[in-house]
């Protein structure tokens, strides 16, 4: 059974269709690449499972149930965790507090709690920092963990924001542009550390431009193309795919 | 509350008490008066800082909550139910055998019953949350300016509103307001020998709502709250229901405006529309802004000298011209607030990670 199913997805801005009828499914601890050329839709389509922006029409089912219509906040909470592309984290906070955030779903202390510094919230704010503490560990950033983000090197700053995601224990990841801004070696770092969070049986869905990276690591890859799906397959066939050549290459006959 | 949040508060205390000494070798128990009311304008303060500091919102406003508070517990605690209560009113009946109502005598000798100062507080509280819910619900989708003008609207609505009903006194405001017995012998009121029980009373109290406060910030909603003034959108795609954090910090600082509001309102025995005023607010942000906005001790500070200062009448007629200049000039050379200034830096190098 798939833990993600998108059927019949569409979003347009304006006259643009910029999600044209996507369908595919994600299937549990796999590794799911989607792929196209710039303004193929890839980030629109990350934005509608993520909940940041509303779908026209279709539907997006997790665990056989629909997140088409929730708020971010509240998909984040049912186990969907996601980076972006240009990275967000929280400015003026250190690594170990963003980390810290990601833990916010798993954790419940309000305001009640929190104002009166009540006991359970300071065992709740223990096992949170530990928790934190180890998913930097894990990304091998824990040296920075005392440093403000705003001062940490790119690579170490997408770092962070995996551990952040990481930090709710999702079931299903998703890394929009994993390697963009990356060089070469930063970039295979970042394909060892998500083969790495694969094994620890979260299933990554991956939106990169970067095909070396998306080759390697891909268990199944989906190609879009002004919007539309053009491929769905094993990483060999989209190699061997005309139609994707054509979009990547250009077409002979130009 | 970590080990580091102590030395600041006890700091605070010994101030506090250190200040009282000093007006009482020095004779200068006067001051008292001005120090209580400066203590509860401070407690407007610190709760606009928690929204205007840490959840990165803004309120052009808050004088609207402490007037809420003030005019709901002065309306409440002034109003004669005497005739309501010989005419068999169920209600006022029911509230007298409930021990709710006060009995007393006016000037001439002629009975008064009013509401007990804890129902008329409670009640008020209630009306500030529900009044900040209502307002705060549809205003907090707005950001930066919009929300400072809708805010500033709202607080206009107030200043009007009170300022035309005549319950409320229109223009003269409510005066008379009885004293608060908050347990037997101790009693909120301007009387000249409670004087400095009435001084530690309302430092007691910005000391509870500063230790709440950071509290709150050093939790994971504090967390949270920082998450959203830094990157709205990622705090949300990390699970933050952004928009209940917003609100729910907005109701808690607008309950602090209120609680101030009770308690200024029965120390001066009145309340008048000028607390409603556009001015106030502004005042308010001014101070927040001057102490550093997330510096809850920068804004109590500059609250604390700041308000003083005015209520001892030293800026004259200039009052609120000189807020108004405060905030430009804040603005332009220290948005950092005037205790993070590079040349304070200079003397307190490792004092920089002020809460």
């Amino acid at each position: 059974m798939a833990l993600l199913e998108i059927n019949n997805l569409n979003r347009s801005f304006g006259g643009l269709k910029a999600v044209n009828n996507v369908s595919f499914s994600v299937q549990p601890d796999t590794i799911k690449a989607v792929i196209g050329p710039n303004g193929a839709g890839k980030t629109t389509l990350f934005n509608l499972i993520s909940g940041n922006l509303p779908a026209d029409n279709g539907n997006i089912l997790f665990n056989s149930t629909s997140i088409t219509d929730l708020k971010p906040y509240q998909i984040a909470g049912l186990g969907i965790s996601r980076t972006f592309q240009n990275i967000k984290l929280f400015p003026g906070m250190t690594a170990l507090e963003n980390v810290m955030i990601g833990r916010h779903v798993k954790s419940k202390a309000g305001f009640w709690a929190g104002m009166l510094n009540l006991p359970a919230s300071r065992r709740e704010e223990k096992s949170i920092t530990e928790n934190s503490l180890e998913l930097l560990e894990l990304l091998e950033i824990a040296p920075f963990a005392h440093i403000d983000v705003s001062n940490l090197a790119f690579g170490q700053q997408r770092a962070v924001e995996f551990a952040r995601a990481l930090a709710s224990e999702p079931k299903l990841l998703l890394l929009d542009e994993p390697a963009a801004g990356l060089n070469i070696y930063e970039t295979a770092e970042i394909a060892r550390l998500i083969t790495k969070i694969q094994k620890k049986g979260i299933t990554i869905l991956l939106v990169e431009h970067d095909m070396s990276l998306v080759m390697d690591i891909s268990d199944e890859i989906v190609v879009l193309c002004f919007g539309e799906k053009i491929a769905d397959d094993l990483p060999a066939e989209i190699q061997q795919n005309p139609e994707v050549i054509q979009i990547y290459l250009g077409d002979d006959n130009a | 509350m970590t080990r580091r949040n102590y030395i600041p508060i006890m700091l605070f205390i010994t101030a506090v008490i250190g200040i009282q000494l000093i007006t009482k070798f020095t004779g200068t128990n006067y001051y008292l008066t001005q120090l209580t009311m400066t203590a509860y304008y401070s407690l407007v303060i610190i709760g606009l800082c928690l929204v205007m500091g840490y959840a990165g919102q803004i309120s052009l406003g808050h004088a609207g909550f402490f007037a809420i508070g003030g005019y709901t517990s002065a309306a409440l605690t002034t109003c004669n139910l005497t005739s309501l209560f010989k005419n068999g009113n169920s209600l006022v009946k029911f509230l007298s055998s409930q021990g709710m109502l006060i009995k007393s005598q006016d000037l001439y000798g002629d009975p008064v019953l009013y509401v007990n100062p804890w129902l008329a507080a409670i009640l008020a509280i209630m009306l500030t949350v529900a009044i900040a819910f209502l307002i705060g619900i549809p205003v907090l989708k707005l950001k930066g300016h919009y929300l400072a003008m809708a805010t500033l609207g709202f607080g206009i609505i107030i200043f009007r509103i009170v300022l035309a009903t005549e319950i409320f006194g229109e223009a003269d405001g409510i005066s008379e307001v009885p004293g608060f017995t908050l347990i037997p012998g101790v009693s909120v009121n301007g009387n000249f020998d409670n004087r400095i029980i009435n001084y530690y009373i309302a430092c007691g109290i910005v000391v509870i709502g500063i230790i709440l406060l950071l509290n709150l910030i050093n939790s994971r909603v504090g967390r949270a709250l920082r998450a959203i003034h830094g990157a709205e959108d990622a705090a949300n795609a990390m699970g933050i229901n952004t928009s209940r954090y917003k609100l729910y910090t907005f109701v808690i600082s607008a309950v602090f405006a209120a609680v101030a509001g009770i308690f200024l309102t029965h120390y001066n025995g009145g309340i008048g529309p000028s607390e409603a005023g556009i001015m106030k607010s502004i005042r308010y942000v001014a101070i927040v802004a001057i102490g550093g906005m997330a510096n809850m001790w920068g804004a109590l500070t500059m609250g604390v000298i700041l308000n003083f200062m005015s209520l001892r009448g030293m800026f004259g007629s200039y009052d609120d011209a000189v807020f108004g200049a405060i905030l430009i000039i804040i603005m332009l050379f220290a948005p950092e607030g005037l205790l993070r200034l590079a040349i304070w830096q200079k003397f307190f190098k490792k004092n920089d990670s002020a809460q």
